[in-house]
């Protein structure tokens, strides 16, 4: 690969033509991320518009090729950084797909709390962003004391805030701390009245009401033939979620609903993901009754936090490591990579806060996978951006991008 | 009735006999293999009948198996029917020389991006696509980094050899 100089050569037609050539991005603070958008505009009408991605492209399916698994959950952070416990556990379920483990329920009832605290946190930042674009920046300085107060609660459990390597296969690296529970309370209690008020600013808003509804709609058909998924896929009035058609980590003993649009614009995505909040408020309050319901029932429950046959992927604790023979060597093979797994082929696939997040995985028996593919949300719905923008207004575009709610990170892996 | 695996195997195999081969369920997930020249009438059959519908392209990529002459390029797709809420994996073989498969852009708009990823990566040649370019590696890129023979590592080090990576190999 040689070094090549790109000098600007201006097409023969720029100068003829009567519509302009804006570029949107790479670096914009109305794009929310790195990507450019070469747009065609003739006046304040989006012609049509090509996007240009791949600026933050970190070949992760090929790192991946070279990593313990173990060592592969610090990659998945890296994909949607606003939820990144999500695609944490998601990766860890694959693993335990592939090695059949079963995790006990309170492990599963933790990890849904955990994931529908990184969806609250994901659909605040959206949601909140199209009010900024839309010009009320209240609401988001507002909420983000509560994205806060989930960070801190991800920081209880294992440390890190925002990249969080959350969780291990089999369930999590130690059981939650009482100041854990307390925090999680703490959200519980104060969180409503928050969403209440930030609803009172925004859902019937005559201005905001009138800048976002007809604002880059997508009809339903379209969305799928797209591979759309998630809020944006509901909020075009199509109620797939991999929660209910393919529950995993017990989420069917949830009782929620799916919350679905019509029109698939900027207000029906920003209503989806409204909804989803409660809903994922809802379920977080389920399963804190069913984790109190469990260590009532037996007070032994209290200590479980992972599945015990995957103690081969547990790290052992660490003052066992200090006094005992057998967990040092344990702790020592597991750090070397010296885990074999079962050769296998499984897709297993998440409800992340964008869509579904998918994992193929081929083991071939190796202490690291043989090949490793991401079905990221962004990467495929963002493709219809352009259909979804051409004819509309400009300014339009601006909140149909930040309302697609698309991650750099996840779009260029 | 509802769509299960059997019955989509079956259907399957009574629409295009014995062209597909290789019927595996890991995981609880049908999958098959198809030959390269059959992948869009395979999805388009799947598509339009009215018993199956599989309308939804879940993912699309592909796999680099070296050691497989004349069939070292695996493109797999996965598709969903939404509405059965059941899923099929897909498998294409083509030669690493003549890496041909027919674009499913037409039947999926979705696809148009995963191909390009696809391309980009392995250098699988969708014929047909409207658009087969470079996506999120640099255009002035001469080679397909996600094929095998591409080492993430410095060549001449032994220590990051296959072997340490429980896959046999050679130390020097």
């Amino acid at each position: 690969m040689t070094e090549q100089q790109n000098h600007i050569q201006l097409a023969e037609e720029s100068l003829a033509k009567q519509s302009t050539t804006l570029n949107l991005g790479p670096t914009h603070p109305a794009t929310h991320g790195v990507f450019q958008n070469i747009m065609e505009i003739d006046g304040e009408k989006v012609l049509s518009t090509v996007p240009t991605i791949g600026y933050i492209h970190r070949a992760f399916e090929k790192i991946a090729e070279r990593r313990p698994y173990y060592q592969i959950t610090p990659l998945t952070d890296r994909l949607n950084y606003c939820s990144a416990p999500i695609n944490n556990m998601g990766w860890h379920m694959t693993i335990e797909k592939l090695l059949n483990i079963k995790t006990p329920k309170r492990v599963d009832y933790m990890r849904v709390i955990i994931m529908e605290l990184a969806r609250i946190a994901d659909h605040l930042i959206c949601n909140s962003v199209v009010a900024v674009d839309t010009g009320a920046l209240t609401g988001f300085t507002y909420v983000f004391q509560w994205r806060e107060l989930i960070y801190e609660i991800y920081e209880e459990v294992c440390g890190s805030r925002l990249t969080t390597n959350i969780g291990r296969v089999g369930g999590f690296e130690r059981n939650f701390s009482k100041v854990a529970w307390e925090k999680i309370d703490k959200f519980m209690e104060g969180f409503p009245k928050v969403m209440r008020e930030f609803e009172a600013l925004l859902n019937r808003n005559r201005i905001f009401m009138e800048r976002c509804i007809g604002a880059g709609p997508i009809s339903a058909e379209r969305a799928l033939n797209y591979s759309m998924t998630g809020p944006n896929l509901r909020a075009a009035g199509v109620d797939y979620d991999v929660r209910v058609a393919q529950p995993y980590s017990s989420y069917e003993d949830f009782d929620f609903k799916i919350p679905v649009g019509t029109t698939g614009d900027v207000y029906d995505r920003y209503m989806v993901r409204n909804d989803e909040i409660w809903e994922s408020y809802k379920i977080i309050q389920q399963a804190l009754e069913k984790i109190t319901k469990l260590e009532q029932e037996d007070p032994a429950q209290k200590d479980i936090f992972y599945a015990p046959e995957a103690d081969h992927f547990h790290l052992p604790a660490k003052e066992d490591v200090y006094t005992k023979m057998e967990a040092l060597i344990y702790h020592f093979k597991m750090i070397m990579g010296e885990i074999e797994v079962l050769p296998g082929e499984v897709y297993h696939a998440v409800e992340g806060a964008n869509g579904e997040l998918g994992y193929y995985l081929i083991s071939d028996g190796g202490r690291t996978p043989y090949r490793l593919h991401f079905r990221r949300p962004c990467f495929i719905y963002y493709q219809a951006y352009p259909e979804i923008v051409s004819g509309g207004l400009l300014s339009d575009a601006i909140i149909t991008l930040s309302s697609l709610n698309v991650i750099a990170g996840e779009l260029d892996a | 009735m509802a769509l299960t695996n059997e019955i989509l195997k079956e259907k399957l195999t009574e629409k295009f006999g014995e062209a597909l081969t290789n019927w595996e369920e890991p995981y609880g997930m049908l999958a098959v293999t198809a030959p390269a020249e059959m992948n869009l009438k395979v999805m388009q059959h799947l598509y339009d009948d009215d018993s199956t519908r599989f309308r939804f392209l879940t993912d699309l990529t592909a796999v680099h198996y070296p050691e497989r002459k004349g069939e070292e390029l695996c493109v797999v797709y996965h598709l969903h029917s939404l509405e059965n809420n059941v899923r099929l994996r897909m498998k294409v073989y083509v030669p690493i020389e003549k890496p041909d498969v027919f674009t499913a852009t037409q039947l999926f708009s979705g696809a148009n991006w995963m191909e390009r990823e696809t391309y980009d990566n392995f250098g699988v040649n969708f014929v047909g696509h409207p658009n087969l370019t470079r996506i999120l590696n640099v255009d002035e890129m001469d080679y397909f980094p996600m094929r095998k023979e591409y080492r993430m590592e410095d060549p001449t080090r032994i220590d990051k050899d296959d072997e340490m990576f429980g896959r046999g190999g050679t130390v020097a």
